[in-house]
């Protein structure tokens, strides 16, 4: 009875230990796993640059519907928070603050803007909250420090131009002469120094017969047309893009200047579609990646046609790179959320774990795999190639492709990238993969 | 030297087409701006809007037109129809449900109800034609292009960009100045931008000359948008690009002044336009310089005369 008694008592307090502690367990896994991921995004939502932003957030809510369909990431349901880029940087810093310290996101998508990128890292490495820069490209982010929560999930100025420029001195590479149009912004400005640097290199001797930077979100641009059309350089730059681009391209094709000139267009993808059969046939166009509705060699066809088909029936048009970038940038997130638990032993990780997964993070977009470097840049491929027309597409998608390996194109980790292109060598060029008819 | 002059002279020549064709667009939409204000006193920030919206219904019905067979020589026709819908219908209704309440109020209420009244009209822009670039170029690709000789070479130029713009624009210009001196209308709207107070004494009907001043107004600015929309691409915020120039254009004019909207229209594309030639860093800011010039020397502007502070 006395025996009996015990083990009784012993196995009812056993019992009771286990269960507490058992309860201690989950209670201690269901205070770090949250209810809700939150992931805090900022993009442009009015102005020109919405015309990338706006495609972009769509791109990100179809994604995490069919995340949150699926499970969630780690088992949490997503839930993001847009902020617009638009009012501006000061702006911009506050709504960062306050999806942090107000909202409790556990991670931010900046930006696509290059100046809301430069004022968002700073808040990352203050604030120590785990940041993935998906669309901006300035080459300064990672060239002018570290930033140990920040993550670029794609590539950046740099490749974006050289590897034009390459193609061309591949391609077209007796040009004598360039003019360069450009918006008056960051980006036009960093792109000609980047371009001009290494054609000076590689090239030396071209002509510069003009070297126009309009007003960014310029709605005329005969001047200009008139300007170039006189001058008849061989090659013209344009880092143009969204509607300036398209009222470039209108006003330079009606006056024939693509007839004269050839033009060299790296972020040509987006206005494609727009452009429609406006866009001449002949020309180097660029997409700021490797993410071409028509990439020859995808590495995921059925996802990458998965994403397309599902875009197009939900939006009625052809997802743009910076949808491609959402993308990206989402699977990076399923990617170290997933290197983290299991690094964690299933357990959620805090914002330094989750930063320690970003890290050498390798994960597969729809066309390719792309690595973080140990700096946090993203080593994403460049696909250049001529516009050209075929049955598939209504608009110019690019054939006689060229895909340039990342890493051909990236500035070294720790290099800046002016004094690495003037290291260039002629040599590269032989370097400089076969094209892919397309 | 004389190559240097010869070179150079073609290229101002140029120049100065290229510099014509942009004042008479930049014309288009701020003599609405100053008409208003003659009358209204409201510096009106919305009067952006009005050129895009304007723009965006010419595009969507020219759009909408030609899918249906509509011959290109009938889209000319559909830029002023385009005018006409946006002015008729938005001009009364901002006049008067919002602009009638601030009349007589502080400058800076006015400003900022017009500023608000702006990012509404933005947002609905948005909301009908989304933020993707819009355009319908059939009228300027129905006239094609003029060879103009330059040395041996030639230049293609739109016909659209050298003739329809400037003749519309000097065709508004020349109308205004009739209308407003020529009819009874007219002489009543200049009536009260002179003396809104004397006017009302002598049995002018203030309320309706305001109404009908901002609706005539409001269809200028759209006819101005309709007018750009086949050369340029329309997207978001391109109103507020506009307004801006514009406001440049009417402080070198003088406010209310229409003729005066014409030369600086034209100094400032002319300027705009060499610059883009000779020192493209300074395209931007030619402008500007032009309004910061005259105003130091006419702080009035070129037109405008000094008002007597009644007490």
């Amino acid at each position: 009875m006395t025996d009996a008694a015990f083990t009784r008592r012993a196995a009812l307090l056993g019992a009771a230990t286990a269960g507490s502690l058992l309860f201690a367990g989950g209670k201690a896994g269901a205070q770090q796993r949250p209810a809700e991921l939150k992931i805090g995004i900022t993009t442009f939502l009015s102005g020109p640059a919405s015309v990338f932003g706006v495609p972009a957030r769509q791109a990100a809510e179809m994604l995490f519907e069919e995340i949150n369909k699926a499970g969630g990431i780690g088992g949490v349901p997503v839930r993001a928070f847009f902020v617009d880029e638009g009012p501006g940087t000061d702006h911009l810093v506050g709504e960062y603050r306050r999806l942090v310290q107000n909202e409790g996101v556990q991670l931010i998508f900046a930006s696509i803007s290059s100046g809301s990128c430069l004022a968002c890292t700073p808040l990352s490495d203050e604030m120590r909250k785990t940041t993935v820069l998906w669309d901006c490209g300035t080459q300064r982010i990672f060239e002018e420090g570290p930033h140990p929560f920040a993550f670029r999930t794609q590539g950046y100025a740099t490749p974006e131009v050289l590897a034009p420029l390459l193609y061309l001195l591949k391609h077209k590479p007796d040009f004598r002469s360039i003019a360069v149009i450009n918006q008056d912004y960051a980006w036009g400005r960093d792109s000609w120094e980047i371009w001009k640097t290494a054609m000076d290199t590689l090239k030396p001797g071209v002509r510069v017969v003009a070297e126009m930077f309009p007003r960014f979100g310029a709605t005329d641009y005969s001047t200009e047309v008139t300007r170039l059309l006189a001058a008849r350089p061989d090659v013209i730059l344009s880092t143009h893009w969204g509607g300036d681009l398209v009222t470039l391209v209108r006003q330079a094709a009606e006056r024939r200047l693509f007839d004269r000139s050839t033009f060299v267009l790296p972020v040509a993808e987006a206005s494609m579609q727009i452009l429609g059969r406006t866009m001449p046939a002949g020309h180097v166009i660029g997409a700021r990646g490797d993410h071409w509705n028509n990439h020859p060699r995808p590495k995921d066809p059925e996802r990458l046609r998965r994403l397309v088909e599902d875009y197009r029936k939900r939006y009625n048009e052809y997802p743009i790179y910076p949808c491609h970038h959402m993308a990206q940038a989402i699977s990076a997130t399923q990617a170290a959320y997933a290197k983290a638990i299991q690094a964690k032993g299933g357990g959620w990780p805090n914002d330094q774990e989750l930063a320690n997964a970003f890290r050498g993070l390798t994960f597969d977009s729809p066309t390719s795999s792309i690595t973080l470097r140990e700096d946090g840049q993203g080593l994403e491929d460049q696909i250049v190639g001529m516009s050209s027309f075929n049955d598939r597409f209504p608009f110019a998608v690019p054939k006689d492709m060229v895909i340039f390996p990342a890493a051909m194109v990236s500035t070294p980790v720790g290099q800046k990238s002016v004094d690495w292109l003037k290291t260039l060598k002629p040599e590269i060029l032989a370097q400089v993969p076969a094209a892919i008819a397309g | 030297m004389a190559g240097w002059f010869s070179e150079n002279g073609l290229l101002l020549g140029l120049a100065l087409l290229d510099g014509l064709s942009y004042a008479a667009l930049v014309f288009m939409v701020a003599v609405g701006l100053n008409l208003v204000f003659g009358v209204l006193r409201i510096v009106n920030v919305a009067h952006g809007s009005l050129f895009a919206i304007g723009a965006y219904t010419a595009a969507s019905l020219g759009l909408f037109l030609s899918a249906r067979g509509l011959p290109p020589a009938a889209g000319y026709a559909v830029l002023l129809l385009a005018a006409v819908l946006v002015g008729g219908v938005l001009g009364p209704v901002i006049e008067r449900g919002v602009l009638r309440r601030v009349y007589g109020q502080e400058d800076v209420l006015q400003l900022l109800v017009t500023f608000a009244l702006f990012m509404i009209l933005e947002d609905v822009q948005k909301l009908i034609w989304g933020v993707q670039p819009l355009f319908h170029d059939a009228p300027m690709k129905f006239l094609g292009t003029v060879d103009v000789p330059f040395g041996e070479d030639v230049i293609p130029f739109t016909a659209y960009q050298i003739f329809v713009v400037p003749g519309v624009a000097v065709a508004t210009l020349a109308g205004l100045a009739w209308f407003l001196r020529r009819t009874l209308t007219g002489r009543v709207i200049v009536a009260v931008t002179t003396d809104k107070e004397a006017a009302t004494a002598m049995g002018i009907d203030a309320a309706k000359v305001t109404l009908l001043t901002f609706t005539f107004g409001a269809a200028l600015a759209a006819l101005g948008g309709a007018l750009a929309s086949p050369t340029t691409s329309l997207v978001p915020g391109v109103g507020a690009q506009t307004i801006v120039l514009s406001f440049a254009v009417v402080a070198i004019a003088g406010l209310g002044q229409i003729e005066g909207a014409a030369l600086s229209a034209l100094m400032i594309g002319m300027g705009r336009s060499i610059a883009v030639y000779f020192e493209p860093e300074l395209e931007v800011v030619v402008p500007y310089l032009i309004m910061v010039a005259v105003l130091l020397v006419r702080p009035q502007g070129l037109f405008g005369v000094v008002e007597t502070r009644r007490v």
